[in-house]
Formats: C-alpha cells, structure tokens, sequence
C-alpha cells in the first residue's frame, strides 16, 4: 500500500508541477494570447463547452464514427485473414497484392473517399475501416497459421466440414488475437477519426479542435486537445480491462 | 526450396495481374463513374507525364525531404531523450507515467496546437512531424533500458563505467531491437502526418497534390499521387528492415 502511495506521487509530480507553473506564469505575467491559455481557463473552457452540450455531441460522433469503422474494417479484415491463412493457394496468390497496397497512408484515401461519398459520418466510417483492414488482414491470417496444426489435422480425421472447422477449431484458437487486434485497431481508429475530422470532415472532435483555434479561442482547444486524450486513455483503459477479464493468461504473456 | 519460391512469385504476379484486370473491368464497364476511378492504364499515364516534365517529381521529392526530416529530428531527439529517461531508473519513476498518459494523444490532435504557434507553415508541418514520430522511439527506447538484463548494471557497476558508457556500450546495443522497430513505426507516422500537414497547411508537395487533384475532379492525377505515396512506404520501410537485418546480425546468431 505505501509502496503503490510512492510510485503514485512520484507520478503525478510531473504533470502536478507543470499545471502549477504554468497557472503562475500565467498569472504573473497576465496571459492574453490567442495561442496559449491558463490552466483555469482550459477548466473553464471546458466546462462550457461541457453544458452548451457540444462537447458531448461531438465525442459521440467521433466516437461513433471510430466504433463503426473499427468494427466493419477489423471484421472485414479478420475475415480475409481467416481464408488466406487457412488457405495457402489464395494466400500465395494475393500477397504481392497486399504487400503492395499496405503501405498507403490511409490519409491519401481521403481525398478519394471524399470524392465518393462527400462529408460526413459515412466517409468517416470507410476511411477508418479502409485504414484498419490490412493491419487486422496480417494479425488473423498469422494466427491462424499458428493454430497448432494437430487440431487441423483432428478436424480433417474427423472430416469436418468448412464451417464446423471454422466455428469449432479456428476461431476458438485465434480468440485472444483477434481480441487483440480489435484492441490495437480500436486506438488506432480514433486516431484516424481525428485526422480525418481534422483535415477535411466538418464533425466531430477534430473539428472542434479546429474550430476553436480557428476562432481563436486557445482555452478551448486546450480543452478539447486535453478531453481527445482522456477518451483515447479511457479507451484504451476499457478494452485493456476486458482483455485481462476474459483472456486473463494472455493478457499477462503480452504485457512482459 | 527455390521451386517453391518461384512458384509463389508466380501466384502472387498473377495475383497481381487479377487485381488490375478487375480494376480494369471495373473502370471500362463503367461501374463506378471514370470521374472518381480512373482506369489503370490512365492513371499510369498521369503517373509517368507527372513523373517525367509534370510537377509530381518536384513534389514527390519536397514530401520525401519533409518525412526524411521530421522523422531523423523525431529520431535523434527520442533516442537522446530515451537513453537520458531510461538510464536513471528514477528519472523512469518521475518521468514514464507522464509520458504514458500522453501517448494515447493522436499526433494530429496537435496540428491545431502548432497552427497556433506557427501558422500554416512549413516549420508547423516539420514541428508535428517531428513530435508525432517522437513517441514511438522515445517509448521504446526507454522500454528498452528498462528492460536491459539487471545484471548487466551490475557488471557495469563493479567495472566502473560511467554513465556514458554504459548506454554507449550496454544499454543502446541491448535495446537496438526495440528502437529498430519503432524507427519504421515512426516513419510510417511521419509520411502520415508530412501529408496531412500539406494537405491542411497547403505546402508543396504529394499532400496537398492529391487534395487539389480530388477538388478538381482529376482522379487519374489523385491515383498516381496515391501509387506514389504507397511507394514511398513501400521503399521506405523496406530498406529499414534491410538495416534491421544488419544490424541485427548478432542476435540471429545467439539465438
């Protein structure tokens, strides 16, 4: 208990002494600047976008946006994994194609999605999507192959079928990585919700980043910089939590 | 062995000729509109007339010159910083937590932070480049040291090095892995946020190319922007784990 007490202060003295300092520089000197704000001032700021609700309106549509895509880009991903690790011809066949276009940077669909599909939640939700697909292809397809090939060769003996073989060997052994690969895609998809609202998409948090240093109002967009980072920690925070409760022994092999 | 091989590359040229063929289909029975989806052969056009006396070369170049730069300051910057945090187990107990709480931050979230300070201009784009791509390497440095065999300290203890010496000599050496890997993920950062910097920041280069491209409905233009950023990447981390082999000869070897 006092040692967790010792490591706890020891943390928190940094960013303690740097609030500090900066709300006596503040005051001292009489801050007004159209780039820099008091720390009471983000507070402030913060609170007010808090109850005129936009700040809520706006997480949840980010939010919203980043579940949408994660879940369609790391389902549709994972699927394609699946098939090619469990078959080596497909494999063979499409991964000088996909070596060839995982290296796009996502943000270079940008200006084709929105072309496509104009502003709004729907390109949002396919430029994540697009940007989690080939990360999630990789992940499925090498834990498929690392299936311990005995329990292929049972369900061969057995003579399963394609679907009893996926439902009842091969998925059940890639759980915890797919699980894994949805908890690295998930901070990864509001990273790109952010971009994405950042450079082109007026909605959502990016947005309100944008907007508020654009109106040149820095308490603001300290504010929402600040309240970005809390909802990609509690994110991260979230699923860490579940993977420990329902995957407990791989959860503690992948954090040694 | 080498029959295998050849058979793959095969599969995969293959593979690759079924991909533009359906791309080909796709554009030439005009299922989605030739506005927003060239055919291959168009945008293979604009590609090598941008290439050879149109404006992609200089372009390319200028978005290559931002990432190269951002990513070597990022790098030099989180390594120092990593070794300087990471060798003093209690500038780790002070400093790692707070570093930890930052690194959820997307590097984009930033963009508004720098056009405050600099404007829209090409030290803000170098500046978010740069600082997007310092978390990775800072991390994994610091992870590295932490993570270097304890008696190692203790033999650099009772052989008296200096602090110096022991990054120059144990800790650097011993966290090598951890750093070369994260020198790819920040360079796939920086192209990240070098396009994105120019796409909002409208500075010269494939970013900003790509954008214009898309407004002015010029699809097969914006394509060969795409295949040349997707090239980029490609060469980029390719040659990095080209230096991660080398230089990581020794660790294949004990293994």
């Amino acid at each position: 208990m006092r040692a967790a007490f010792r490591t706890s202060w020891r943390a928190a003295l940094l960013p303690v002494v740097v609030i500090v300092a900066a709300q006596v520089a503040a005051t001292v000197t009489q801050l007004e600047s159209d780039s820099l704000a008091s720390p009471l001032a983000i507070v402030a700021a913060f609170f007010s976008v808090l109850k005129d609700g936009s700040l809520m309106r706006a997480s949840l549509d980010t939010l919203m946006a980043a579940f949408c895509g994660c879940v369609i880009g790391v389902g549709a991903g994972s699927l394609l994994g699946i098939l090619l690790g469990l078959f080596r011809l497909a494999d063979d066949a499409l991964d000088l194609t996909i070596e060839l276009l995982r290296p796009v940077p996502v943000v270079a669909l940008i200006p084709v999605v929105m072309m496509l599909l104009g502003f709004g939640a729907r390109m949002e939700i396919v430029i994540i999507a697009l940007g989690l697909l080939w990360p999630s292809v990789v992940l499925a397809r090498t834990a498929v192959r690392e299936v311990e090939p005995r329990l292929m060769e049972v369900s061969a003996v057995l003579q399963l079928g394609f679907p009893a073989r996926l439902s009842k060997i091969v998925l059940p052994a890639i759980l915890p990585q797919l699980f894994m690969s949805l908890k690295l895609a998930a901070g990864y998809a509001l990273v790109v919700a952010v971009t994405v609202e950042i450079t082109a998409n007026p909605f959502g948090l990016g947005y309100g980043i944008m907007m508020a240093q654009q109106a040149l109002r820095p308490a603001e967009m300290f504010a929402y910089l600040i309240w970005i980072g809390v909802i990609g920690w509690l994110v991260s925070l979230v699923l860490m939590a579940a993977q420990r409760r329902f995957f407990p022994a791989f959860a503690k092999g992948e954090t040694r | 062995m080498k029959q295998l091989s050849m058979q793959k590359l095969l599969l995969g040229l293959l593979g690759l000729a079924t991909f533009i063929l359906v791309w080909k289909v796709i554009t030439d029975f005009k299922l989605v509109s030739p506005i927003f989806f060239p055919s291959p052969a168009r945008t293979w056009t604009a590609l090598l007339k941008g290439l050879a006396g149109g404006p992609l070369l200089a372009q390319t170049l200028e978005t290559v010159q931002r990432m190269l730069l951002g990513w070597l300051l990022a790098s030099l910057a989180g390594i120092m910083l990593g070794a300087l945090i990471g060798v003093s187990r209690r500038a780790r107990a002070f400093i790692a937590p707070t570093l930890e709480l930052l690194r959820p931050l997307p590097a984009s979230a930033m963009i508004p932070i720098a056009i405050a300070f600099l404007g829209f201009s090409d030290q803000m784009v170098l500046v978010v480049i740069a600082f997007g791509a310092l978390w990775p390497m800072l991390l994994a440095t610091i992870h590295g040291f932490s993570a270097m065999e304890p008696r190692l300290y203790e033999v650099s203890a009772v052989l008296g090095l200096s602090r110096l010496q022991v990054i120059r000599k144990l800790a650097l050496p011993s966290a090598m892995p951890m750093i070369l890997a994260s020198l790819r993920l920040g360079l796939t950062i920086s192209l990240i946020l070098a396009v994105v910097g120019e796409m909002l920041a409208s500075r010269e280069g494939l970013g900003q190319s790509i954008l214009l491209a898309s407004r002015s409905f010029r699809s097969a233009d914006l394509f060969a922007g795409i295949v040349i950023l997707g090239a980029i990447g490609l060469v980029g981390s390719g040659l990095l784990s080209l230096a991660e082999q080398r230089l990581l000869r020794w660790q294949a070897v004990t293994r």
